[in-house]
């Protein structure tokens, strides 16, 4: 019987010295430089930054799923899919993607690999096209990337790119601009400043809400953003400057400010892909400049 | 025959006995369910990726059953010496051995009913939607798939010394051709033309299993494959799965239990 007892206090004192080793243990790993977690996420204090890499994974799973399926492995000829068409679709990006993306499996080699593609997923259609049925198909089942997305977001809480992307289909083809604006809201919390989320939220109060003096406000900030951040590297990435500066001169037009519309314009020319296209719009917009209050 | 249905009966009456099944199941349903719990961006209709995570939980779950249940049917027989009592019986090695084959692949069959079935409501509930059609088609391939894993378990269980060994071997071949099984040819038109012809004639020679798996066609509602090409699959598959089981009866029936 002392026995017994001796061992129940003997396992209740480890008890107590374990747990007070590690309460001790968890405030100096907390205080430590050499901390990778940022936060008590188990998760995160395990792989840290590794889970950029998964991010980077589950947001090409949202892209299979635009595709219902239909996606190049790595044995396959990818130069169609170097970016995600998720983001290329949504004006997020620019693209790097070459060649026939309908076709990327090519010929088949042999008879096992012809009988092989009944078996998956062989036909090139994107969710928001209505996928698998094409016309006839339901346009919002592109609700179907939003998990992977979410999932992508929360392992890599710093990529604005999954932030943009996601509000663009919340927004554009789901119609939920308010969770649209909630997710930029929360990647500007992780991104103070960042233009690109800044110029998505622009453009839900722009497109959705229809409120142009704020949609102007967040996008003169954006510039400004770009500018600071952007501006000052040897290479900035001045995808989303044209496209804040074209959505201004936009705005601009809308609003009747044409000299503004076109001083846009001609900033948005100098990073464009095709200024020749943004100089016709500055060609016809001139001549209507001179005549206050003109047809638009 | 008769005596072979009398063997397979004991296998699927044994794993009804056994508690394998029914974890996997309550596993299946616990972590579906609770994937199925999430709200994401308050859209109740997102139903893909619980349709993924619930299949590719029932893939696994049932190349487990399939894998354990059969690597462990002749060694069990020869550790607790019933085998010499069951071969003193008026069968033969060969109804024995397709008894064996016939148990294992009815019992895991009859699994993956209630997992598909479990699929099905899982689907049901979020989609509103019930195609029989191509929910038969998944499970019948899954199962003709399973057979040809059974044959090679069986075969493995004869040859190889241990029931961890044929379980690790089974596993890794199995993973290896769903994974890389169907990319082989292209792996080898990349190569030299020795080695080439070497990994072509391996795409040529193996069970190509990849074939089976047709998840990505029901989780994103494509239509039905063709009958006939569902047919040609289903015969490719009992023909690997007859030739393994032809090999592991010319091993066993040599086979000494001394």
């Amino acid at each position: 019987m002392k026995t017994n007892r001796a061992f129940v206090l003997l396992g209740v004192l480890l008890l107590v010295v374990c747990t007070g080793l590690a309460a001790s243990l968890d405030r100096w790993f907390m205080g430590w430089q050499g901390n990778r977690a940022k936060n008590f996420n188990p998760l995160n204090v395990a792989i840290g930054d590794g889970q950029k890499i998964f991010a980077g994974q589950f947001y090409r799973k949202a892209d299979v799923y635009f595709h219902s399926g239909m996606y190049p492995s790595i044995f396959d000829n990818n130069a169609s899919f170097k970016t995600a068409h998720i983001g290329e679709d949504a004006g997020a990006t620019g693209s790097k993607n070459q060649g026939d993306e309908a076709n990327y499996l090519g010929k088949s080699h042999d008879i096992v690999e012809q009988f092989s593609r009944n078996f998956f997923p062989s036909h090139h259609t994107h969710l928001d096209e209505g996928g698998v049925a094409g016309e006839l198909g339901d346009k919002s089942d592109v609700r179907e990337i939003l998990p992977w997305l979410k999932i992508a977001q929360e392992l890599d809480p710093e990529e604005p790119l999954t932030y943009t992307v996601t509000a663009y289909w919340l927004r554009s083809r789901m119609n939920k601009p308010h969770e649209a604006e909630r997710l930029l809201r929360e990647g500007l919390k992780a991104l103070p400043d960042h233009p690109a989320l800044q110029f998505e939220l622009g453009r839900i109060y722009f497109e959705n809400q229809k409120d142009s003096a704020r949609a102007r406000n967040i996008w003169e900030h954006a510039v400004k953003s770009w500018q600071k951040q952007e501006g000052v590297k040897a290479d900035p990435d001045t995808f989303i400057l044209e496209q804040i500066l074209t959505h201004l001169a936009k705005l601009e037009e809308e609003a009747g400010n044409l000299p503004l519309a076109i001083s846009y314009w001609e900033q948005a020319k100098v990073y464009a892909r095709k200024p020749d296209v943004i100089q016709q719009r500055i060609d016809e917009l001139a001549p209507r400049k001179l005549v206050p209050n003109g047809p638009p | 025959m008769k005596n072979s249905f009398a063997v397979a009966q004991l296998v699927i009456l044994e794993m009804y006995r056994r508690k394998d099944f029914y974890v996997l199941y309550f596993l299946t349903v616990l972590i579906t369910g609770l994937m199925g719990s999430v709200n994401f961006f308050n859209d109740p209709k997102v139903a893909r990726y619980l349709k993924e995570i619930c299949l590719a939980l029932i893939w696994i779950c049932g190349a487990f059953i399939a894998i354990a249940t059969t690597a462990r049917q002749i060694p069990a027989e020869r550790e607790s010496r019933t085998i010499f009592p069951l071969m003193a019986k008026p069968i033969t090695r060969g109804q024995v051995l397709f008894g064996k084959f016939l148990g294992c692949w009815v019992a895991t069959c009859l699994c993956l009913v209630a997992f598909y079935l479990f699929f099905g409501i899982v689907a049901a509930a979020k989609e509103h939607d019930w195609p029989v059609g191509i929910y038969f088609q998944a499970w019948s391939l899954h199962c003709v798939m399973l057979g040809v894993v059974i044959g090679m378990t069986l075969l493995g269980s004869l040859v190889l010394s241990s029931v961890a060994a044929n379980i690790t071997l089974s596993v890794v071949i199995t993973a290896g051709i769903l994974f890389v099984g169907r990319h082989l040819n292209k792996v080898a038109a990349q190569m030299s033309e020795t080695a080439g012809a070497m990994v072509s004639g391996l795409y040529y020679a193996i069970p190509h299993l990849e074939l089976f798996d047709v998840r990505d066609l029901i989780v994103h509602n494509w239509p039905l494959i063709g009958w006939s090409i569902w047919g040609i699959a289903v015969v490719y598959a009992l023909v690997y799965a007859g030739m393994l089981v032809l090999a592991s009866w010319l091993v066993f029936r040599r086979k000494s239990f001394q």
